[in-house]
């Protein structure tokens, strides 16, 4: 690009954001923020949700939703940009820094064509004037983000799929040539498949434009194999400041390694992740002692003395924790040895017959215009006893639909549920003994806790409901029957009488799974049940899983795009593509040698970084 | 594909129309023999009768058919522009209609334009100025207006702008264009005031809702002006419910016409039906009542169909789910 040059003869970091403090009224949201990108730079900012991440790209761009106000300062190229007037800034905005927001689906006027979002960028610029020469450019822009089908200009944002209105935003947040871009987490809300495209994209677009680009993430691999320095947040704060390589190799703060020992790998199975206990603070109420200091192994008196500063360790290294130099030599061990950790293999064998037998499954359902839709087709599968299945898909490919079916909620059009030897295919048409054995055989796990417990019942409610709903249940459920249960999933006996509304995720996702357990299933059937959590807490619930399956011997259907996960909890996985089965087998055999094209596409989509690239 | 299928669904709204006019037509018809005593008795109101007259009557009207007889032979004449004679004056009521129907039109226009002209842009305002004094002073406005009925307004600004600094007429309806809408200011915004309220209410709720999208913060990010956010971006995806609920704020318009017409004695549709009311005039109710009752009906179908305009989603044939 010919800007390209221009930029490159300039002095100094392109932007330079120093002491960003946000607040909401007095409620401290982010405590004295420095962040600074150099021209053509890609930096991450890393953090769980809530962390601030999204409220710090908006400060930035000086878009701060009401109520919510910033200190500090944010340099871009000499000009102080949160002193200038909205009528300066709105000059800059789009033609010097413009910003890409976290939900595809909700980012483009609905009331606009997908190419007028490009075409009203454009106007006011005499090359463009004419009609013409507008249109002529959206259709440059789009092929520049992949778009070569000319009709997308002309179609409305909701005719159109999550990956293809982030390339129409992307293609309109670049109309006017930025230098720099931020993108709030571009692709968590899009497929696997689609996800790995636009960061490609994005990577692509930034280097031939010779960019500078802030990436907001939560996944660390992501950012480690995309950017070349990692800003670590944490409850408004920041953690760890450093290069990508030097942070992924040795991170310098325990939180960044706990973060990094939770993801789950994709290439091996441990026994068990390493779970960062507890879950996320508030930024206000850490405001005085190391926020990471409740879930810290190394914590001391002296860790909540005060906030840890943001201190140099190493050239171009920062670390908020006082402890780092003692400590160091621990960390470095764990990281060490979780890298080196055998993977194991699950050996079982095979004389007992399977716990749920689906064959020739049909599921269509009527679409507008009475079209029928094949959610699922053709799906035939085995699941033994004890065994723990992944079936892995996109959204869309009918994964969820099987297992409402599996579960009496769907009933399929065609092929035929056997769970323990009874045919359950038709609850409607079973017997009622038989239809209550079944349910107490297999029992479902949602991707949302909270649209499954009533909100108006304590957790302690909900529990003896279910425990009362248990064929054979003697008598009323005791408080101490509830509390055995909570004790199951980890939780104390003191959450009996707290409400779904006053718990985190990874708590609410707990009590739904001691539900499922009060009828001693045999097979629970686990919808993307760790999809909306953090990923420090999705590493604890993950391990309750496991836990559950070695003590009680518990099957699992594991539903989940995510095969990082998958690999970590299934024995054996069936790949579901647009509702048909294209490959089967055991997990490391899928992964490790996927023969179906679909199947290498999605494992293509894995964040790889440099160090998990060496053998 | 878009041309065809906006047809189509006028065409659709259109079917749906038609059976719904011939339930009111049907009720309406009805009238004469819901009303006690005889139906004969009910056309002629107090006027003493002859057996000629009465023999008349019953012949003119159908009486001695069945039912559903006299109602397709009164439908049929209804179609072809003859709503009977009304009681007093022995005139044909559709005369009589034709006499005071351009001064509610002119009434309830006049109104129609003050409520979504003022009311769309003092809703703008207030969600654009969210919390300044002047959106507060705009939302207790609405709160004021919702709450005092038409009459009320009416008599207060009678008495404030007519009797007390004489700026406007309190009298009469006004001869030619000029005269007739400052004659009419008044009673309009008598009218105006209350379904302001609530088209302000519900633009300032909107838009204070578009305000927060993720669209608008994106169009910002971009550097688009300021008054591209405001009308292509705010205002027009505000405009959806305020569109929605723009039939209901017609109708209630011409509803409170009934009053304000009372209130300031102009002779229009609204005090013509209140006049026949008390006076017993069945054919005239008749009329007035069919009339009012198929504007509702065409009201709602335009509605329908300015909303397919403006909101994509559905002329393509999804809503949202
Ligand atoms: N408009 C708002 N008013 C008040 N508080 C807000 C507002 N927006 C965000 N917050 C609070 O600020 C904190 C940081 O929010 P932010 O959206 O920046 O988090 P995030 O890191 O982007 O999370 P996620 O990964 O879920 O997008 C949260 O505690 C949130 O509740
Ligand atoms: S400062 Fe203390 S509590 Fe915080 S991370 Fe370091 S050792 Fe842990
Ligand atoms: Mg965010």
């Amino acid at each position: 690009m010919n800007t390209a040059v221009a930029r490159a003869g300039q002095e100094g970091p392109l932007l330079t954001v120093e002491g960003l403090a946000i607040s909401h009224g007095a409620v401290p949201i982010t405590t004295s923020l420095s962040i600074v990108v150099e021209r053509g730079e890609t930096i991450a900012i890393v953090g769980e949700s809530g962390s601030g991440k999204s409220l710090t790209a908006r400060a930035i761009a000086g878009i701060l939703p009401p109520g919510i106000n910033a200190a500090g300062a944010v340099t871009l190229d000499g000009m102080p940009l949160m002193r200038l007037a909205e009528r300066e800034l709105r000059k800059i905005r789009g033609f010097r820094v413009s910003m890409l927001m976290q939900d595809p689906f909700t980012m483009l006027n609905p009331l606009l064509r997908s190419g007028d979002h490009i075409d009203e960028m454009l106007r006011g610029r005499p090359d463009f004037a004419s009609r013409a020469a507008r249109a002529a450019e959206v259709k440059r822009r789009l092929a520049e983000v992949g778009i070569v089908d000319e009709d997308v200009a002309r179609r409305m944002p909701f005719q159109l799929s999550g990956g293809m209105c982030q390339r129409v935003a992307l293609a309109a947040a670049l109309a006017r040539d930025p230098e720099l871009l931020i993108a709030d987490e571009p692709s968590t809300a899009l497929d696997v498949t689609t996800q790995a495209e636009i960061i490609r994209l994005l990577r692509r677009v930034q280097r031939e434009r010779h960019m500078s680009l802030i990436l907001i993430t939560h996944n660390l691999r992501l950012a480690f194999s995309t950017c070349e320095r990692i800003y670590v947040l944490y409850a408004g704060s920041l953690l760890e400041v450093g290069d990508g390589a030097a942070v992924e190799r040795q991170p310098f703060h325990p939180y960044t390694l706990g973060l990094l020992l939770s993801e789950p790998p994709a290439d091996i199975r441990v026994p068990r992740l390493v779970a960062i206990r507890g879950s996320v603070p508030r930024a206000a109420d850490v405001i005085d002692r190391c926020g990471f200091a409740d879930r810290c192994d190394w914590a001391k008196q002296i860790c909540r003395a005060s906030k840890p500063p943001l201190a140099a360790r190493d050239a171009s290294r920062f670390t908020a924790c006082v402890r780092q130099d003692e400590i160091q030599g621990e960390l470095d061990a764990l990281r060490t040895a979780a890298l080196s950790a055998a993977p194991i293999t699950l050996r079982r064998d095979e004389t007992e017959g399977p716990l749920v037998r689906v064959d020739a499954l049909v599921k269509t359902f009527v679409g507008p215009r009475g079209r029928a839709i094949r959610a699922v087709k053709d799906v035939s599968l085995r699941i033994m006893p004890g065994e723990s299945v992944g079936l892995v898909g996109e959204s869309g490919s009918g994964k969820t639909t099987l297992g409402r079916c599996l579960v009496g909620l769907e009933t399929p059009t065609a092929g035929d549920i056997r769970i323990n030897g009874l045919a359950a295919a038709d609850f409607g048409a079973m017997a009622k003994a038989d239809r209550a054995r079944v349910r107490q055989t297999i029992q479902m796990i949602f991707q949302d806790p909270y649209s499954t417990l009533n909100p108006r019942h304590s957790v302690g409610q909900a529990l003896s409901e279910a425990l009362g709903a248990s064929a054979g249940a003697t008598g009323p459920a005791t408080p101490e029957r509830i509390a055995t249960l909570l004790a199951e999933v980890g939780l104390s006996a003191a959450y009996a009488t707290r409400r779904p509304a006053s718990l985190s995720g990874g708590e609410r996702q707990r009590v739904a799974i001691a539900r499922a357990l009060a009828v001693k299933p045999a097979i629970l059937v686990c919808d993307e049940p760790v999809s909306a959590l953090d990923v420090s807490v999705q590493a604890q619930v993950l391990n309750l899983f496991k836990r559950l399956q070695a003590e009680h011997g518990l099957s699992y259907l594991f539903i989940t795009h995510d095969l990082a996960v998958v690999r970590q909890i299934a024995e054996r996985i069936y790949v579901l593509y647009l509702g048909e089965i294209v490959e089967e087998g055991p997990t490391e055999r899928v992964i490790g040698d996927p023969k179906h094209p679909y199947t290498r596409r999605l494992i293509e989509s894995i964040p790889r970084s440099a160090n998990q690239d060496a053998p | 594909m878009k041309g065809s299928s906006v047809v189509v669904f006028v065409m659709r709204r259109f079917a749906v129309a038609i059976p719904l006019l011939l339930i009111i037509s049907f009720g309406v018809f009805a009238l004469v023999h819901i009303a006690p005593g005889d139906p004969v008795r009910s056309l002629l109101g107090a006027r003493a009768s002859d057996p000629a007259t009465l023999a008349a009557i019953r012949e003119r009207y159908h009486l001695n058919d069945p039912l559903l007889v006299q109602y397709f032979k009164w439908l049929s004449q209804v179609v072809q522009g003859d709503l009977g004679v009304s009681i007093q004056g022995n005139r044909a009521v559709t005369s009589t209609i034709a006499d005071r129907l351009p001064v509610t039109v002119f009434l309830s226009l006049m109104s129609t334009v003050l409520v979504l002209g003022v009311g769309i842009a003092l809703g703008a305002v207030a969600a654009f100025r969210r919390g300044t004094r002047l959106d507060r002073a705009v939302v207790m406005f609405g709160v004021v207006g919702i709450s005092s009925p038409a009459f009320v307004t009416g008599i207060f600004l009678l008495y404030v702008f007519g009797s007390l600094l004489h700026w406007f007429p309190i009298f009469g309806p006004g001869t030619g264009f000029l005269d007739r809408a400052w004659h009419l200011t008044l009673p309009a915004l008598a009218l105006a005031i209350s379904v302001m309220a609530i088209v302000v209410k519900i633009t300032r709720a909107a838009m204070i809702e578009e305000l927060d999208r993720d669209y608008v913060t994106f169009a910002r990010a971009r550097g688009l002006s300021s008054r591209r956010i405001a009308f292509a971006y705010v205002l027009r995806n505000a405009l959806i419910p305020v569109v929605t609920a723009a039939g209901l704020i017609v109708v209630g318009i011409v509803a409170g016409a009934i009053y304000v017409e009372v209130t300031f004695s102009l002779p229009g549709l609204g005090a013509l039906t209140v006049d026949a009311v008390q006076k017993r005039d069945i054919p005239t109710i008749q009329g007035t009542t069919l009339l009012f009752s198929v504007f509702v009906v065409l009201v709602n179908l335009a509605i329908d169909v300015i909303y397919t305009l403006i909101d994509p989603r559905i002329r393509f044939g999804r809503v949202e789910s």
